[in-house]
């Protein structure tokens, strides 16, 4: 059994690794709460913009967009992988890359036909180490990041879909489902093709409050003009809406892991100090043994 | 006197709302002004002010680029950023113009450069503009 002195120092170093689990699961707590209210507020932006793309799509005859389109061939695929700066947050970036591999492995046989744009140092050194080809990284970014953060990687992306170096482009990222669930997901960005969809189920529904398919708009210079400037501009509001998402799931996958965490030092310090007290017994008794022993001896 | 309502959004959340009498911006076909009850209108916006009037007091907002759409009793404005005057950090946005201008000087030649220090000069002077009321 270790020495009385060796389980005090195992205590006390426990002890002090679960104060800063316990801090930063707060802090966590507190930044996840910001992160909500970011990815809240920005909602009505994209929102409000798929309304105009839409009801522009729907009520324009003729009027077509590369961006909207499928290509007949694609040779080569975009990825957009978020992850996070930090480790210390569970399976946050393990899971997300395993799916990613698991993906591009499935549907790529060489590294010519996929780039990688990648979010976060995690994900940059996980595609360095297996040199994978990455088109463009930007890490530390803020735990609150402004649209202008992402705003240049956004139109580069955008930009080299555009000049079909990319003919599709996907985004990985972990959704946010509530604190202590986050989910692995894969959105098709470009080219928007679902957006067609939309509006027949918003015309299925149709009873929504705005009638928003259904207004005459005049288009300023004309429609084909404004789609050509309102589209990239959808597509980089998608790539920094999926980006507060994803850093939302990491504050929540940051904090419940750091809340095991102190859970397990609890464990810990409990069965420590029941060795500690066991052990002082033991010790206790020994002494008593020898003084009785000593003095029967001497009788 | 009729309102309609007017929304400013960007996508770093809203940065006005409210009831107003008139709307004016920049498209990029020029000045537009919008009253209550105009047609339905979606023109994109250049770097420049958006005046909002409202009790027959003008508010000022700084946009950079964006989108308006306009509807019968609502208009809303999609911008990349929009500031009120208040929030314009004016000795950033000095230091923007200053390099902005410099970068203008230095890199005549080479277009792409040209271009972004020219917008960032622009989105300078408009910040500049709407910090002092000058517009």
């Amino acid at each position: 059994m270790a020495s009385l002195k060796e389980i005090k120092t195992r205590i006390s170093s426990t002890k002090k690794t679960k104060q800063i689990t316990k801090a930063m699961e707060m802090v966590s707590a507190a930044k996840l709460n910001k992160a909500q209210n970011r990815a809240e507020s920005f909602q009505p932006y994209t929102d409000k913009i798929r309304e105009v793309v839409t009801s522009i799509a729907a009520g324009t005859e003729g009027v077509s967009h590369p961006m909207l389109e499928d290509r007949p061939e694609v040779k080569k695929t975009g990825y957009i992988v978020i992850t996070s700066d930090r480790g210390l947050c569970g399976a946050y970036n393990s899971g997300l890359l395993r799916e990613t591999m698991r993906l591009i492995n499935k549907r790529h046989s060489s590294p010519d036909e996929y780039g990688i744009v990648v979010i976060g140092r995690v994900g940059r050194d996980f595609f360095k180490k297996r040199n994978m080809p990455i088109y463009q990284e930007i890490t530390g970014l803020p735990d609150q990041p402004e649209y202008t953060d992402i705003k240049s990687i956004a139109a580069t992306t955008v930009e080299m879909f555009e000049d079909e170096l990319f003919d599709e482009v996907y985004v990985h990222y972990n959704h946010f489902v509530s604190a202590i669930s986050q989910v692995v997901t894969e959105a098709k960005l470009l080219p928007l093709t679902d957006l067609g969809e939309e509006v027949e189920n918003t015309e299925d529904s149709g009873e929504s409050s705005e009638p928003a398919g259904n207004l005459d708009y005049i288009y300023e210079p004309d429609a084909g003009t404004i789609l050509e400037q309102l589209l990239p501009h959808y597509a980089e509001s998608l790539i920094f809406g999926a980006l507060l998402d994803g850093k939302a799931s990491e504050f929540g996958a940051r904090m419940s892991a750091m809340r095991s965490a102190t859970d397990n030092a609890d464990n810990m310090i409990d069965d420590l100090t029941l060795s500690y007290n066991r052990a002082r017994q033991a010790a206790i008794t020994q002494e008593i043994n020898e003084i009785v022993g000593g003095a029967a001896a001497q009788s | 006197m009729k309102t309609m309502q007017t929304n400013v959004v960007t996508p770093d959340g809203s940065v006005f709302s409210g009831e107003t009498e008139m709307v004016s911006v920049k498209t990029q076909e020029g000045e537009l002004g919008i009253l209550p009850r105009h047609l339905p209108l979606v023109t994109p916006l250049t770097i420049g002010a958006i005046r909002i009037k409202k009790d027959s007091k003008v508010q000022l907002i700084a946009v950079s680029g964006g989108f308006m759409e306009v509807r019968p009793d609502e208009v809303n404005i999609l911008a990349e950023s929009a500031e009120l005057p208040s929030n314009i950090d004016i000795t950033r946005a000095r230091a923007a113009k200053e390099r902005a201008e410099r970068r203008l000087a230095e890199a005549r030649k080479e277009n792409v450069d040209f271009k972004r220090a020219e917008l960032a000069l622009k989105r300078a002077i408009n910040r500049l503009e709407v910090s002092e009321n000058r517009m």
